[in-house]
Parts: structure tokens; C-alpha cells; sequence
């Protein structure tokens, strides 16, 4: 609450720039953007977990299956997608619930400034607080997996267009299980089967680049499925976040 | 006034008295289809050449996979009508649905890796359609534990409509991808395609058994549908004198 209140506070003086007309179109979407970056900036640690979790969890896999070099290029691809989705997924609950529990989320929603913007915008947050950093950090455990300099690179471009996805996706997820009972096993039932066509595509790309195969065709159905997502996300989200809150 | 009339059914109290009239008549004929289309697929049907005998369980398994797919369409239909026009008997046929879709499309895999053991040595293998039919299978699962999980009737009405409804949109994409991920790793891939064309005979046997799903999942839709109404609407007036 007085992470809030300050919060409130501190939006008038810093952000004159989002009420101007040239950004008044997107003004609420920046609005919960900036509300949501500066919340976790006051709680570092709940970023660093989401990230630990991630190396923790692509480190075991080559405790699970063995040394080999051959073996670990040939499923390092997988591994760190894998990975990658459940990072983001151990991130989702909390995506709504703070707002939720002391009544900003309803707050947003009796707002005259769109509701589907707000959302959008805590959305766009979450991934780059849960998502982006992920992507900055896989090529260096994409040397653990002895993975090469182009490879890498797949890797981060594949992760740049699917860890959105991935956080527009499981928005709906996160907002549909919202105070729900059991709510994050729930929420992975939700939402795992619907990722799958992100990590089909995605780790496609990489192993597609290992094998000397073309990447064109994985990144572009990669990005097709986010600007599908970007269009419609935010609008399933918001009707789901409506429900919750009736 | 037409639009009335078709409106009519869907008030608890109208629709209760008729859908149990109607349900012993979709089970008698579900029975019914399952005796003729069993006694031709097993008795009737020539040995195949390739497969021998073990062929038969397609007569299950086919139909089984047909439902799972189109009782989910079905499901996301009713759903979307209970969440556009707030019509609650709608959004309770959806609830009705996903237990007989989970149902079948379990029995597709069960009887899939039956049949797989013997014809390609292996209980399960990572085809397409193995794979895709259980992703179905989990979405169905998604759908009724959060229905479950929420308490409050509408509520779990509404979001079940919406899983529904991602979920559909999903579907073929989902589907795509498997296949895509498929043909990309060859390796384990069996074609469940078969080359040959089939008998006239295990033909009807396929139909008729897959018309016996169909009065088999409207019958217990409509036995369930008939639970759920008599639990939300317990209150009622017309209930105590249902149950009376």
C-alpha cells in the first residue's frame, strides 16, 4: 500500500509526457507501464527469482541426462525454450494479484481511460521485467550447452519474438485464475498446452539454424502468432479480468 | 413470434421435463447403434490383410477421435452462446460437454496405443495426431478444473467460456505446429494414413459406430445438463416439485 501511495505521488511529477496528445492514444497503457516498472524496482528480488529459477532449471538438465557435449548441443535448444516458458509461467501469478488484493485493479476498470490499454500495458511490464531479461541472459547458458556464435544469436532473436507471446498468453491465464482456488498448478494447466506452438516454432528456429536448415520460415510463424496474440491478448485478458472481478 | 418459441427451451423449467423425455430415447438408439455397428465391425467386417484382427479396434478408436474434436467445437459453440446472449442453459450444456469430449478423447489415445503396440511395436509414438489428441485432451482438462475450482456458478460460466473459446482459436494452430515439429523430426513418425481404401463393410461399421457415439454423448449430455439444473436451480420452485 505504501508502495502505492507513493507511487501515486510520484507519477504527476515524472510523467507530463503521457498526457500530451501526441501519446494520448497509448497514455494508459504507459501510464500502468511506468506504475509497474518503478513497483518492481522497489522489489528487486522478485525479478532475480524468475531469472535464478530460469538458470536453475537449465542447469539440471545436463545434471538429468549426462555430459556429453554431442548430446547437450542436440537438446540445448529445447532445454533453455523449456526453460524460458516455465520462467515465465512462475512469473504470471503475480501479474494481477497485487493490483487485485487492494482494489487498484478495480480501480483501472471504473477508469474513463481504456481498461484494455492499462492491461495492455502491465503486460508489456511484465515481460520486460520477466521476459527481456530472460532473452539477455540465454546465450550465456546457451555456452553451457556448447551452442555456437550463430546459433546464440537464433536463440536470442527466437526468445525476442516468443517470451511476449509467451507473457500475452499466459495474461489471459493469470487473469481467468485470479483468486481462483489453486490457482497456479490451475494456471499451468491452462496455459502450458496453448504454449506450444511458441516452443514448437521457437526451439525450431535454433535447431533449425544447428542443422543448417533455413530460420526464415520458424521467425516469421513466430511472429505471426504474436501480432495475433498483441491483437487479441489484451482484449481476452481484459474480458477475463472483468469476470473476475464481478 | 417466432424467436420466442425458440427461446422457450431454454428456460430450466421448460427444458428439464423435456430433455428427460428425450434422453432415454438417445440412449435406446446409442445401445442400439453400438450392437449393430460392433456385431458388423467384429463379425461381419473381413480380416485385413496387413493388420489381421487387430484392425478392429479402429471401429472404437476412430470414432472416439472424431468425437474428441467435434464435441469441443460443440462445447465452445454452446459456450460462446451462454457468454453473447447470457443464456445460462447454454453455458450449462458447455459444463455438460467437457467431461464426455475428455472421455472420448482418452479413449482415442487408449485405444490408439492399443493398437499401436501390435501394429508398430510401440505403446505411443510422437505422430501428429497422437500428440495433438493429447494436447486436446489437457485442454479438456484445463476447462473443468477451473470450472471447478470456481464457486461461484456464473462466474465459472463465464470463464470456462473464454478457456473454451482460446482454446478453439487455438486448436488448429496447435495442430499445425505438432505437425510442422512432426515432419522437421522424422525420425519416430509412423503414418497412421492408410493407403489402401476400406471395405464397404467396416465402412458402415465406422459410421454406425460413430453415429452411437453421437446418441451416446447426447444422452449423457442431457442426463448431465438435467444434474447440473437441478443443483443451480435448487432453490426453485419448480425443482421441489421435480424432485418431489
Amino acid at each position: 500500500m505504501t508502495a502505492l501511495l507513493s507511487v501515486q505521488t510520484h507519477l504527476p511529477a515524472s510523467s507530463p509526457a503521457t498526457v500530451q496528445p501526441s501519446t494520448a492514444a497509448a497514455g494508459p497503457a504507459l501510464v500502468a507501464l511506468r506504475r509497474d516498472l518503478l513497483l518492481a524496482a522497489r522489489h528487486r528480488s522478485e525479478v532475480l527469482t524468475a531469472l535464478t529459477f530460469f538458470v536453475v532449471v537449465t542447469s539440471l538438465f545436463p545434471i538429468g541426462i549426462g555430459p556429453e557435449p554431442e548430446l547437450l548441443r542436440r537438446i540445448g535448444p529445447g532445454a533453455l525454450w523449456v526453460g524460458a516458458l516455465l520462467a515465465t509461467l512462475l512469473g504470471l501469478p503475480r501479474l494481477f494479484a497485487a493490483d487485485h488484493a487492494d482494489g487498484t485493479l478495480e480501480q483501472m476498470a471504473l477508469s474513463p481511460r481504456s481498461f484494455t490499454l492499462q492491461i495492455a500495458g502491465k503486460v508489456a511490464a511484465h515481460w520486460l521485467l520477466c521476459g527481456l531479461p530472460l532473452v539477455l541472459l540465454a546465450p550465456l547458458l546457451g555456452l553451457q550447452f556448447g551452442l555456437d556464435g550463430d546459433v546464440l544469436g537464433v536463440l536470442v532473436v527466437s526468445l525476442l519474438l516468443g517470451t511476449p507471446l509467451l507473457s500475452l498468453i499466459g495474461s489471459i491465464g493469470a487473469a481467468l485464475t485470479l483468486g481462483v482456488r489453486g490457482g497456479g498448478v490451475l494456471l499451468a494447466l491452462l496455459v502450458l498446452p496453448l504454449f506450444i506452438p511458441a516452443l514448437v516454432f521457437g526451439a525450431g528456429a535454433v535447431e533449425a539454424q544447428a542443422s543448417g536448415l533455413g530460420v526464415r520460415g520458424h521467425l516469421s510463424v513466430l511472429g505471426a502468432m504474436l501480432v495475433l496474440a498483441l491483437f487479441f491478448a489484451p482484449w481476452a485478458t481484459t474480458a477475463a479480468l472483468r469476470i473476475a472481478m464481478e | 413470434m417466432r424467436p420466442l418459441h425458440a427461446f422457450r427451451y431454454a428456460a430450466p423449467a421448460t427444458f428439464y421435463p423435456v430433455a428427460g423425455r428425450w434422453q432415454p430415447f438417445f440412449a435406446g438408439l446409442a445401445v442400439a447403434l453400438a450392437i449393430a455397428g460392433l456385431g458388423l465391425g467384429f463379425f461381419v467386417a473381413p480380416t485385413d490383410a496387413q493388420q489381421g484382427e487387430g484392425y478392429r479396434i479402429i471401429f472404437v478408436h476412430v470414432p472416439a477421435s472424431w468425437m474428441a474434436m467435434f464435441i469441443y467445437c460443440v462445447m465452445a459453440f454452446w459456450a460462446a452462446v451462454g457468454l453473447a446472449f447470457r443464456v445460462r442453459l447454454a453455458s450449462m450444456m458447455a459444463s455438460a460437454l467437457a467431461p464426455t469430449g475428455a472421455l472420448f478423447a482418452l479413449l482415442s489415445l487408449f485405444t490408439g496405443a492399443l493398437w499401436g503396440k501390435p501394429m508398430w511395436g510401440t505403446w505411443w509414438v510422437w505422430d501428429a495426431r497422437l500428440t495433438s489428441t493429447l494436447i486436446l485432451f489437457f485442454l479438456y482438462l484445463g476447462f473443468i478444473a477451473l470450472q471447478a475450482a470456481i464457486d461461484d456458478p456464473r462466474r465459472a460460466d463465464k470463464a470456462g467460456a473464454i478457456v473454451a473459446l482460446v482454446g478453439v482459436v487455438n486448436v488448429p494452430i496447435i495442430y499445425f505446429s505438432v505437425r510442422w515439429w512432426n515432419t522437421l523430426h522424422q525420425g519416430a513418425s509412423v503414418s497412421v494414413t492408410k493407403s489402401a481404401s476400406m471395405a464397404q463393410t467396416m465402412l458402415w461399421a465406422m459410421l454406425l459406430m460413430a453415429l452411437a457415439f453421437w446418441m451416446y454423448a447426447i444422452a449423457v449430455a442431457l442426463a448431465r445438463v438435467r444434474n447440473i439444473l437441478l443443483e443451480r436451480e435448487a432453490h426453485t420452485e419448480w425443482v421441489q416439485h421435480a424432485v418431489a
